[in-house]
């Protein structure tokens, strides 16, 4: 149980999913429709994967936290008075665009100079978290290109466990199709874990370790460092999908009717 | 410029190409660009024999057993080699797991850009891809090449052309990873889970678990309605995020449910002929994961249920207990397991 990690989580925000999202043109391509007054959230997976990694560095002590995110910082201050009740942390924060419609290639140049500039992280034992897509751009794109970055080429994506063996070696669960797992064993750091869900719930909030964080977490927004995200592509068009059905509501019928017509209705071809 | 396409695929355990790859073709050759087919794998000439007759220029192969089974550092090498080799301007392949994990981290390596879960190819070429997870589609262009395009099953049609002798020029790439494939782990028998191959798709939203009409909540009943359709029809069983979180809130669950069946906003967006939904109320993170059902009925006690109302085909405004009870009961009369 000696190893230690240095582990940074690639995080960024996203509305918050039971928000209705239009599409709009902005000056520098698509936007989101009041996307500024949106209340918004850490990014889901994302959160899963930070969640992960404060269970880790928490079982193998001398182990530290970083959440990286890029983001506008006023939007970035809201989401962490929530985040930072969860997990103790140390933000690194990087003011730009955060929505969808940005470039991975881009956010991943930026997410990279965030990471090594990071004051005495040891590459050598780092492991890069992240979500394994984002609920914005939805790409599966930017933590591998920032691993690239980094020279990773240890990379795992659609993670649902990590188990650390007594040697230093990390046992990888990462999701396959049908339903199945693919094990991995990378001999240990450094490491691309893009995350799916994993297994951990979301922890409970802590005003304790709320407040710890936000004593570093407002300085470090003020530092935050502006970065240039642009769209990298031109969008032909963008909208919502026109899948707006006929629903007919069967209201105050017998049981029997209606189990008999679902039981046709599965075993038509 | 004409572009020069390169047709990327892996081979699956019997060497074959999967059916998603063959549709990953058929999108290539859509764009009448110079084609070039690359493939990994153990072993590569009998896939590469089967499209033989799909008009490529070349074929391009990266072999060995240490292109078996999927790892990033040993694919990312191969694709590189392979986009180098074909000197291609467009690669398109198929939006599999295995492609999903490293083609992102080659079109950062060549300095290229990358568009995944793409559902449509066209001239231009322009491509159509969701965003938001699925709740917003936009069509895109790009200048910079290379451009790398994973394409979802079930967007294009399958190449269905002939096989034919293929002339392979094995590409060679010496890899070390630190990392070992140590193989599959199978959900157990029992153990029910999204079936992608199935025809229908069972929706268990949170309802299941709430207090019922008599006050009390009734999760056994519920796990016995539920295992015992699944049983019938062979459905692929999902569920609503709000009920895997239960048991994060200790909160009394379905035993058989986990993330892994959760569709939605951070669960899958499974794609099933059709799907029945039963006791879902969320709205527009339930929608994302019907986004590619084609066939939708819904069973649940609210009438003006947001997502159900002009997303489903049907809805059906009953208990769900009742009614999967008596279908159950007539697929078993019908003879139908």
């Amino acid at each position: 149980m000696s190893e230690t990690f240095h582990i940074v989580v690639c995080g960024g925000i996203v509305p918050d999913p039971l928000q209705t999202l239009e599409p709009v043109a902005g000056a520098n391509g698509p936007a989101l429709k009041n996307e500024m007054l949106l209340p918004h959230v850490l990014d889901p997976w994302a959160g899963h994967a930070l969640y992960e990694a404060a269970h880790l560095a928490k079982a193998r002590a001398g182990s530290k936290l970083w959440l990286v995110s890029l983001a506008p910082k006023a939007k970035l201050q809201q989401v962490m008075m929530t985040v930072a009740q969860r997990v103790p942390l140390e933000l690194v924060a990087v003011d730009g665009a955060s929505g969808g419609f940005t470039d991975s290639f881009d956010v991943a140049a930026a997410l990279a100079g965030a990471i090594e500039a990071i004051p005495g992280l040891d590459r050598t034992r780092l492991l890069l978290f992240g979500g394994w897509e984002s609920a914005s751009r939805a790409a599966g794109a930017t933590l591998q290109m920032v691993g690239e970055r980094l020279g990773i080429t240890e990379q795992f994506q659609g993670v649902d466990e990590l188990t650390v063996s007594d040697d230093g070696s990390l046992r990888i669960l990462e999701r396959v199709e049908g339903g199945q797992h693919q094990v991995s064993v990378c001999s240990g750091p450094p490491a691309v874990l893009g995350w799916a869900t994993g297994n951990l719930p979301e922890p409970a909030n802590s005003p304790q370790i709320g407040m710890q964080n936000m004593r570093a977490i407002m300085p470090a927004l003020q530092k935050a460092k502006a970065a240039q995200v642009t769209a990298g592509c031109t969008f032909a068009s963008v909208a919502l999908p026109k899948q707006q059905r006929e629903t007919r509501v069967v209201k105050d019928a017998p049981v029997e009717d209606i189990a008999r017509e679902i039981v046709d209705w599965i075993i038509a071809e | 410029m004409s572009e020069t396409i390169l047709f990327l695929a892996h081979t699956e355990v019997d060497g074959s190409l999967s059916r998603v790859a063959l549709e990953a073709l058929a999108a290539s050759i859509s764009l009448n660009g110079l084609l070039v087919a690359g493939l990994i794998g153990a072993d590569v000439q009998a896939a590469a024999n089967g499209i033989g007759g799909c008009g490529a220029r070349r074929f391009l192969g990266v072999a060995g057993e240490g292109f078996a089974a999927s790892c990033y550092g040993a694919d990312a090498a191969a694709v590189e080699a392979l986009v180098r080799a074909a000197q291609a301007t467009i690669v398109i392949a198929p939006q599999t797991s295995r492609f999903a994990r490293c083609l992102a981290g080659v079109a950062q390596r060549l300095g290229g850009r990358i568009d995944t879960h793409v559902t449509n190819v066209a001239s231009g070429p322009k491509v159509t891809r969701w965003y938001y997870r699925q709740r917003m589609e936009a069509v895109v262009e790009r200048v910079q090449r290379p451009w790398f395009l994973l394409v979802e099953s079930g967007t294009a049609p399958v190449w269905e052309g002939a096989p034919g002798a293929a002339s392979l020029e094995l590409i060679p790439v010496e890899v070390s990873p630190r990392t070992r494939v140590a193989g599959r782990q199978a959900p157990k028998a029992e153990q029910q889970t999204i079936r992608p191959d199935a025809k229908l798709l069972f929706v268990a939203g949170a309802g299941w678990t709430k207090k019922q009409a008599d006050g009390a909540a009734h999760i056994d009943d519920a796990a016995r309605l539920i295992l015992g359709f699944l049983s019938a029809t062979g459905a692929s069983l999902g569920s609503s995020k709000s009920l895997v979180d239960l048991s994060g809130e200790g909160q009394a669950v379905l035993p058989f449910l986990s993330h892994m069946n959760q569709v939605g906003q951070t669960g899958s967006t499974p794609r099933h002929p059709k799907g029945l939904s039963t006791c879902c109320h969320g709205e527009e993170p339930h929608v994302v994961g019907w986004r590619f059902i084609r066939e939708r009925r819904a069973v649940n006690l609210d009438a003006n249920c947001g997502w159900s109302r002009g997303k489903a085909d049907v809805l059906y405004v009953a208990d769900a207990f009742a009614v999967i009870e008596r279908v159950n009961a007539m697929l078993a009369e019908r003879g139908v397991h």
